[in-house]
């Protein structure tokens, strides 16, 4: 047991995949003798050679697209997308490839890989470089899409979605990468299609996922002193998403908020909301709320503060949960 | 293979004043032709063709060998039964049998030639409009139509007969190439890969971005471009400014050549080059070869609103069946037996594909939740168990 950081548990995955596999190929833009910009592949190409982990030209579509045909061919590609944003030139790739060509070919063609994406913000990253971009995977069937809250989330889930069958977006919030916790690696936590209470409480679930477990288990811890005892579900895997703890969690509390970073609209948090609202709804003592980004483009560093979800924010519609059983004043017609 | 600049041109100075101008100031001698391909990145000016329109062979040429004579004469054989198929498959569409048909009358020479030129054990990656070219590499033709049928997506098994899906979204399929093809270097194996793409698609960003990865990872892929004069209906100028679309090869350190499509001996001539370089390790090798596509884009289509009967015309008289048989009949290789021997081989294969398409195809609602992933996710079980009840009620109404 020591002090690790989620940058470093995600190398070791990446470095233990590669010792255990001799057919996972690691690549990207960066990759080789730098390590990637944020070092997740640091020493790899190293000691792995130049053949399993290497630089490739600066083409998102063409690194998709080529891990796509290594994949045909019987090999485990995993790729980094340097950024979020700098992902959108693959999507057609991913879209309707990467995610269809199981399903084209009624199953006999299956192309397993990992995307990695370092996305969202919270860095004073410049823009196109702190996007939420995990709705448009998730809304993407076949593809599975998840997204490690703790460091040895981040070494487990990557292991396992270069063992998985299907293609894994493998959302990595930059903001938690140098994180740290006491992780014992290899760490093995729970699968794919499990979300996990972080915290135990009785009075309202909060759901969170990625870059906004943090900021909810602190809010969490801050809502003791307005006397609110809260619980903690991190949802892990976006795809396959863990219905029943996230509704068994909700029909305990009887009441629920969703904290994403990632813009509200059509995105992920008003999904899983919808989804609690329809399997919960005799539970509930007040509506489903949603803390989000705001529905901008993702602002400039100075200004970024005041759209990432924060425990203030979070605290604030804890308490529009309809404590005193009267109507939420800001939905009553005037 | 080497890529200084004087291994880049190969050209007449009368037709690259350019090029000879850079030859002058280097005070270097203009270079002979050089007699491998592999060995310079430009192509020649012209495209190379072996026998005339009307099948009169032009002299042998040291840098493109001819074809044995078993080869044409199989290459014959393939390009009838894969008219017939073709002409099939849009009859077919007319009785209601196929949602659509992009036909690829006219370019036989290119989908059969690429097939002729690649191992079995090689990957082809087709487009949507390479039907003959998967029938001509012996898929079972009813499931080379299956996605146009509409009772599913792709049809065959790729792993088994070693060919991608027909890729639709243009060349994103000059990608996957580059890395299944590297792949199997990269496990030891000496596959090719072929990619079959047109003239429009070489506009797409998968395009250059397949080509240079193939490039960089010297990875053995042949990119075959059938330059058949239209994207459905905007013509070659709208897509590019290069003197041809062989040209773009350069670019990317990768030699190229153009072929007179229509002229089926210089295509199986220029590909079995191609794939040899490829194969042999010095990468990828970029082939245009100038065809027309004598239909409409699809039997949807109506070609007239953007070119005329007389274009249409020029090449009809280029046919690539009738050139190929007039140059066998007068080397004596194909006589009146073999070829009505052969109009009888495509007419049963059509009349065997026509009685199979005949038949309604079963379709199974219940399949629609088994290859979205490995193991359908709770949520997919749900639906199943939704559509499942749906399809129930429907069948107890109908029980009524």
């Amino acid at each position: 047991m020591g002090a690790t950081t989620m940058a470093k548990a995600l190398n070791a995955a990446l470095a233990d995949a590669l010792a255990d596999d001799d057919r996972v190929l690691v690549f990207g833009e960066d990759v080789g003798r730098l390590g990637g910009v944020f070092r997740i592949t640091d020493g790899l190409q190293a000691r792995f050679g130049d053949k399993r982990c290497f630089d490739t030209p600066l083409a998102e579509a063409g690194i998709v697209g080529f891990a796509v045909g290594l994949a045909m061919s019987g090999l485990r590609p995993v790729v980094e997308m340097q950024f979020d944003a700098f992902a959108y030139p693959a999507f057609e790739q991913i879209a309707s490839h990467v995610a269809k060509l199981r399903n084209r070919t009624r199953g006999a063609l299956s192309v397993p890989m990992v995307i990695r994406v370092p996305y969202a913000g919270g860095i004073g990253g410049v823009e196109h470089h702190c996007d939420s971009s995990e709705a448009y995977y998730a809304h993407t069937p076949g593809l599975k899409v998840v997204t490690p809250a703790t460091v040895a989330d981040a070494y487990s889930l990557l292991r396992e979605a270069i063992a998985d069958p299907d293609p894994v977006v493998f959302m990595e919030p930059k903001k938690l990468y140098f994180s740290s916790a006491e992780a014992d690696l290899p760490a093995r936590t729970e699968p794919f299609g499990r979300a996990v209470v972080r915290r135990p409480g009785r009075d309202a679930t909060l759901v969170a996922y990625g870059p906004a477990v943090p900021v909810a288990l602190e809010a969490a811890e801050a809502a003791r002193d307005e006397g609110w005892d809260l619980e903690v579900v991190d949802v892990r895997t976006i795809v396959p998403f863990d219905d029943a703890t996230v509704a068994a969690s909700v029909r305990r509390t009887g009441r629920c908020v969703v904290i994403s970073e990632a813009q509200g609209f059509a995105g992920v948090g008003a999904e899983i909301a919808a989804r609690v609202q329809e399997r919960c709804f005799h539970a509930l003592h007040a509506p489903v709320l949603r803390v989000s980004g705001l529905d901008i483009p993702y602002p400039a560093p100075m200004l970024e503060h005041t759209h990432l979800p924060g425990v203030d924010r979070v605290l604030d519609t804890v308490a529009r949960l309809q404590w005193d059983d009267q109507p939420d004043p800001r939905w009553v017609a005037a | 293979m080497t890529t200084t600049p004087q291994a880049v041109r190969r050209a007449s100075p009368r037709t690259r004043p350019a090029a000879k101008k850079a030859a002058k100031a280097a005070k270097a001698p203009a270079p002979e032709p050089a007699t491998d391909p592999s060995a310079v990145l430009l192509p020649q000016a012209e495209p190379v063709r072996l026998i005339e329109a009307d099948g009169t062979p032009l002299p042998a040429r040291a840098d493109y060998p001819e074809p044995p004579v078993e080869a044409l004469r199989e290459l014959y054989r393939r390009m009838v039964v894969g008219r017939r198929f073709d002409t099939q498959a849009t009859a077919l569409t007319k009785q209601g049998r196929l949602a659509v048909y992009p036909s690829s009358r006219g370019q036989e020479a290119c989908q059969v030639g690429g097939v002729l030129a690649v191992r079995d054990t090689d990957w082809v990656f087709p487009t949507y409009r390479e039907s003959m070219a998967l029938v001509s590499r012996g898929i079972d033709p009813v499931e080379v139509l299956t996605l146009l049928r509409g009772d599913w997506h792709c049809g065959y098994d790729p792993t088994a007969v070693h060919t991608a899906p027909q890729c639709t979204p243009l060349a994103t399929q000059c990608v996957h190439a580059a890395g299944l093809a590297y792949g199997e270097t990269h496990q030891g194996r000496d596959t090719v890969a072929l990619v079959y793409i047109g003239d429009g698609a070489t506009s797409e960003g998968d395009f250059h971005e397949g080509v240079n990865f193939a490039a960089v990872f010297k990875a053995p892929v042949v990119y075959f471009v059938q330059n058949n004069k239209y994207a459905i209906s905007v013509p070659l100028s709208r897509q590019t400014a290069a003197p041809s679309l062989a040209y773009k090869g350069v670019g990317y350190g990768v030699p190229s050549e153009q072929v007179d499509g229509n002229d089926p001996v210089a295509v199986l001539a220029v590909l079995t080059r191609a794939v040899a370089h490829a194969r042999a390790g010095h990468g990828p090798f970029l082939v245009e070869a100038h065809t027309y596509r004598m239909e409409p884009h699809t039997n949807a289509d109506d070609a007239t609103r953007y070119r005329d009967g007389a274009e249409v015309d020029t090449w009809r008289d280029r046919d690539p069946i009738a050139r190929l048989e007039a140059y066998l009949r007068a080397r004596g290789a194909l006589d009146d037996a073999a070829v009505a021997a052969v109009a009888e081989e495509a007419e049963a294969y059509a009349a065997d594909l026509r009685q199979r398409m005949n038949a309604q195809p079963e379709v199974h609602p219940l399949s629609l939740f088994d290859h979205v992933y490995a193991e359908p996710t709770p949520q997919l079980v749900e639906q199943r168990e939704m559509v499942r009840a749906e399809l129930a009620a429907a069948a107890e109404e109908d029980g009524h």
